[in-house]
């Protein structure tokens, strides 16, 4: 059903012609949601086709590089939301390599996250000093630091959580997993007694950024004097660019490696594998690791940016996001999975909030629908329509209808789409 | 039905091109935001609507006296659903919307916390009426300032009339495991050892439901006073819970059970509970009392809980807008050297943002019946910073 | 800590345990025959149960005048009908299609599964949102039913926890009865079983599947039902920690199996109040009543590893 045999100058002209349009009309509008629209469909089309690798490496960087860093400027709100979307989207990388890669349903992954997060939050706020004594924060600086650390401290932790549950067969690890979540949740929210570590529910604020005196500077002398609320945004921009382009690689050079086929033969069938000679414990937990890894970066990047954390921000909601992401992006796919993320986060962050505004404009506008046989007052329009409380609803039908209708997602491996409709 | 559906939306689209072409129309007159953030879904929705509310009253009844500015205000409500990660998204949508000039909000201070780190890099004013957690005001932002007490005198105040008035001795203390109810518990507790109370147990819980472990930790240690640190929903269960099972301790809470939801839902055991609360009723106010008929007559239903203070609130930042124009840092300038005569008394702010009078109620329901018997009213000036 | 005060107290810690536990047990019992029967964690089953509760609610708040007899027949009823059909349609939406297909990939039907139970949640609310402008509803208090007896040694007991005890143990009986006894019995085994051979015997395994469906479904509303009525309040994601404890239970007594299910039901509920109650007497505040919900986790990832039959399960066999 998936034709392979696109033309290549087929797929570029809508393709440049969405890039162009997207650029123009965000640089002229940087606050309309429709450009925005526009220019992130231009860039996942980037991603998303195949052939004329030049052409599109150039268009990718000119979308990411130039166009939207010159829109945020003008709304920092743009580079607010790509962080966000390239958070997702590296955290979507690491869930995919557990459920896309290894077949793993992992239901807790919003854990690593936390473990992340509150690794730099604990240290690079006056909290450690609650329970360890000494002089904190830790200076900005050691941020950079921190993000390799807390590599090391999820992939310690995934490995603690995956020892007993992943001697368990599928559906029971998702089951443990969902609970092992939970449980990481719980602790951050009580361990503020009898020892203050985590400082409960009163979270973590404020968390120091690192210092981007070097950042300015730097653009500075390239004559960009830009005001100062824009220099993190933009700093924690090019950061998740950055890692997210490391963490991509990382995820092309393990699915071609043999511990990625491991995973992949761990996925199809697990006794085969074990009849192969693959350790199936010891596979299974670099999985675990290596997908915890990239979410526990992500959550130092994200400490830093919220300059807050909290234990609501790591609920079961979280992991099922993620989920979603991969889900729709299409399971083993690393391109879907960055499609899904930047998808799921826009519909989440941008869609449904916007629907609900235009809920509200309609309702302040005292505007009456006349239908004929039946008038509608606008300004009686119930507040409980508005779409953006109803984020799970929203997650509930996408997986749903993926697993109804296109289970190997919307930009599949090639492996999957093959052994997804084999039946058929 | 194709018929219908495909004339709804045309009738929707005229609606909103109909809206898109407006300002083009009149184009001298600009349109500034004054947002209001608080859960308008959720447990204690019925809280949040009520902030949204007051403010609403506040931009129809204020709002044309900008007019003269040649500003048309508009309200932006906005549902943080009490949650910091969606309180801190609206908060980086707000800072972003140029026509915003000043938020009204939130309801818990655990969304309110993060929430202002963001409007502070954007001096986005931000006039609470109702977080009365401590922090709130103490990091000290231009931004950030509140127009009601603080837990650190409300759980005292508490303290002081569970020892002194209902003379308790042995107390048990329950929070809801968030940032506002533990905040406030902690200080009820702090405070009644201080007066020499005996507290025999100071537990948290995320229960919605079934609160038997609680129950009978209460009849093992026998208090005198159960007092609960959270919101509406869970006291209310809770208290039904204790009274069925014949624990007879006196029950009190906090500000964030001043609602006719508690009543609802506890029913009977509503009875005979106390609770201190920042927002007095309407009928503590001579000027409340036309404010409740105005409210009524507009909403239909009477002004609850925190109505008032989310009005005196967006008034506060109306009267900034109006000296300051659309400026987002003369108008936190403007608030934070406003004094102007609300509903709920002379407001003012001192150097961190606190109301410098703010004061303290002591609600009793005799009858399980909302509103309540004011029993104590304490004005108390917001202690110095540092103390 | 004085010890006298923890005996005292115990009477009534085995008696909550016993009415939550049998809460449990009704609820584990929809999610064992329904992974008997597809092999399938019915995550979605959690919202049956709390769509169940919400629809006992609403009959019962309309009813209030009918007196406590009537009220509650017909919220029972009310709440065994919804949850039982709208059981029987997740199964015809979601899982049936995917059974078609054949798929071999396990991840598959749990995803959906998943899907399915975070639909639910919003969807209820989005109800309540809607008609009531609120976010749970309240059971009404009958005089009948909130009257507190006493009991020996101290304990006291409600009119609505009687009922409760009642309603399960009748309800337990009647699914034993069905299941062993009967025809319709005997086909639910037999799928279980293994489902190619009993469609060759003659069975259908699609009628068989939706009839297994339908009564996991109106247990679980029963137990909605009475779960609202003894803790009061029902809201949207008042179904996800009874259902994971649920789950726990069945795991626990074995999945598959009736008695296990209630036993593992019994065993969970009295744990949870135990530990709830005495951990934070003993540890003097410092281990709180908020591990509670962890405890029936330890116990589920304890079960799966040293016994994943559980206690009265068959040992199972990996099918390669």
């Amino acid at each position: 059903m998936w034709k392979k045999s696109r033309t290549l100058g087929g797929g570029m002209i809508p393709l440049l012609a969405a890039a162009i349009a997207g650029s123009f009309w965000l640089l002229l509008d940087p606050g309309s949601t429709l450009a925005f629209l526009v220019w992130l469909a231009a860039v996942l089309l980037t991603l998303a086709w195949e052939g004329r690798p030049r052409l599109r490496w150039a268009l990718g960087a000119v979308l990411l590089l130039v166009v939207l860093p010159m829109a945020g400027m003008a709304n920092s709100f743009l580079l607010e939301l790509t962080v966000q979307i390239g958070i997702y989207a590296a955290m979507a990388l690491g869930l995919n390599v557990v459920v896309g890669l290894a077949g793993l349903l992992d239901l807790g992954y919003a854990a690593f996250f936390a473990v992340g997060a509150y690794t730099w939050a604990i240290f690079g706020s006056a909290q450690a000093a609650a329970f360890l004594g000494g002089t904190f924060p830790l200076p900005g600086g050691y941020f950079y630091l921190f993000l390799f650390i807390a590599v090391i401290t999820t992939a310690l932790v995934g490995v603690l959580i995956g020892l007993p549950a992943l001697r368990l067969r599928g559906d029971y690890l998702a089951i443990v997993t969902l609970a092992m979540g939970e449980v990481v949740r719980v602790l951050a929210n009580n361990l503020d007694h009898p020892i203050n570590i985590t400082n409960g529910p009163q979270g973590i604020t404020p968390i120091a950024r690192p210092p981007i005196g070097w950042f300015s500077d730097l653009l500075g002398s390239v004559g960009l004097v830009l005001p100062a609320y824009i220099w993190y945004p933009l700093f924690f921009y090019l950061l998740v660019l950055l890692l997210i382009g490391l963490i991509t690689l990382v995820n092309v050079r393990l699915s071609d490696s043999p511990l990625g086929r491991a995973w992949v033969a761990i996925r199809e069938d697990e006794v085969a594998a074990r009849a192969m000679g693959i350790p199936l414990l010891r596979t299974k937990l670099m999985a675990f690791a290596t997908g915890a890894a990239f979410s526990g970066t992500m959550g130092v990047v994200f400490a830093a940016k919220q300059l807050f954390v909290s234990p609501e921000s790591f609920t079961l909601v979280q992991s099922i996001l993620i989920l979603t992401m991969v889900i729709l992006g299409g399971m083993g796919s690393i391109r879907g999975a960055i499609v899904g993320a930047a998808l799921v986060t826009v519909l989440n962050l941008q869609v449904l909030k916007s629907l609900s505004e235009y809920l509200n404009v309609l309702r302040q506008s005292g505007a009456v629908l006349d239908l004929g046989f039946w008038r509608y007052d606008l300004s009686a329009l119930p507040t409980q329509l508005e779409p953006a409380k109803y984020e799970r609803l929203v997650f509930g039908v996408i997986l749903v209808a993926m697993m109804i209708w296109r289970p190997e997602g919307l930009l599949p491996s090639r492996r999957a789409s093959l052994e997804l409709h084999q039946g058929e | 039905m194709a018929i219908i559906v495909r004339r709804l939306a045309i009738g929707l689209l005229v609606s909103g091109m109909a809206l898109l072409a407006m300002p083009l129309g009149a184009e001298e007159t600009r349109t500034i935001k004054l947002a209001v953030v608080s859960p308008l879904s959720g447990e204690i929705a019925q809280m949040g609507e009520m902030i949204k509310l007051g403010v609403q009253l506040a931009v129809e009844e204020l709002g044309p006296e900008l007019a003269a500015r040649g500003l048309r205000l508009e309200l932006a409500p906005q549902d943080d659903q009490a949650n910091p990660d969606v309180g801190t998204g609206i908060a980086r949508r707000l800072v972003n919307d140029a026509d915003v000039m000043g938020v009204v909000g939130h309801l818990n201070s655990g969304v309110a916390i993060p929430a202002s780190e963001i409007y502070k890099d954007y001096s986005l004013v931000m006039v609470s009426p109702a977080n009365t957690a401590t922090i709130v005001t103490d990091r000290g932002y231009a931004t950030v300032n509140r127009v009601c007490g603080r837990d650190d005198v409300q759980g005292p105040a508490g303290a002081e009339f569970a020892a002194n008035t209902l003379h308790v001795k042995k107390i048990f203390v329950v929070h809801d495991k968030t940032a506002y109810g533990q905040g406030v518990a902690q200080a009820f507790a702090e405070a009644s050892r201080k007066k020499g109370l005996r507290v025999l147990g100071f537990v948290g819980t995320e229960e919605r439901a079934n609160f038997q472990p609680l129950v009978l930790q209460m009849r093992a240690l026998n208090p005198d006073l159960v007092y609960f640190g959270g919101t509406y929903a869970q006291a209310a269960v809770l208290v039904k819970q204790m009274r069925d099972r014949r624990i007879k301790a006196l029950y009190m809470s906090d500000d964030a059970i001043d609602s006719e939801g508690f009543v609802r839902i506890a029913g009977p055991a509503a009875r005979d509970v106390y609770y201190t609360t920042v927002a007095g009723p309407s009928s503590e106010f001579p000027a409340a009392k036309a404010f409740g008929e105005r409210f009524t007559k507009r909403f239909h239903r009477r002004p609850e809980g925190y109505a008032i203070y989310a009005y005196d609130a967006a008034h506060v930042i109306i009267a900034a807008i109006r000296q300051a124009g659309p400026d987002r840092a003369a108008i936190a300038q403007a608030v934070r050297h406003m004094e102007l005569e609300g509903i709920t008394g002379k407001i003012a702010f001192d150097d961190k943002g606190d109301r410098r009078l703010a004061d303290y109620f002591i609600i009793h329901l005799p009858e399980g019946t909302y509103p309540g018997k004011v029993v104590r009213k304490i004005a108390m000036p917001a202690p110095p910073r540092g103390h | 800590m004085d010890w006298q005060i923890i005996l005292d107290i115990l009477p009534s810690v085995l008696l909550e345990g016993l009415l939550l536990g049998l809460v449990y047990a009704m609820i584990a019992l929809g999610y064992s025959m329904v992974y008997g029967v597809l092999g399938l964690i019915n995550f979605a089953h959690s919202e049956v149960f709390m769509i169940g509760a919400v629809a006992g609610a609403e009959v019962m708040i309309g009813c209030v005048h009918a007196g406590p007899a009537a009220a509650l027949v017909l919220a029972l009823l009310a709440g065994a009908l919804v949850s039982g059909m709208l059981a029987v349609l997740i199964e015809r939406v979601a899982y049936r299609p995917l059974r078609r297909r054949a798929s071999k990939v396990r991840l598959v039907p749990l995803i959906t599964a998943i899907g399915v139970s975070f639909f639910l949640q919003d969807a209820a609310r989005l109800y309540l949102g809607l008609v009531h402008d609120d976010f749970y509803r309240v059971y009404p208090n009958f005089e009948l039913l909130e009257r507190t007896m006493d009991l020996p040694l101290q304990a006291t007991i409600q009119g609505k926890g009687i009922v409760l005890m009642g309603v399960a143990a009748l309800m337990l009986g009647v699914l034993w009865f069905l299941v062993v006894r009967t025809p319709m019995g005997r086909a639910i085994r037999a799928v279980a079983q293994d489902r190619e051979a009993a469609s060759l015997m003659g069975i259908d395994p699609d009628r068989v599947i939706t009839r297994t469906f339908f009564l996991g479904g109106c247990l679980g509303g029963v137990a909605g039902v009475l779960f609202g009525l003894l803790y009061t309040q029902i809201n949207p994601y008042s179904g996800f920690f009874p259902g994971i404890k649920a789950f726990t239970a069945a795991v626990l007594g074995g999945i598959g199996s009736i008695p296990g299910a209630a036993l593992g039901g019994l065993f969970l509920g009295v744990l949870e109040i135990m530990g709830g109650t005495y951990l934070p007497l003993v540890s003097d505040g410092n281990i709180g009543t908020e591990y509670k919900d962890i405890f029936a986790f330890a116990v589920l990832i304890a079960i799966l590893l040293f016994k994943p039959s559980g206690l009265l399960g068959r040992g199972h066999v990996e099918k390669v």
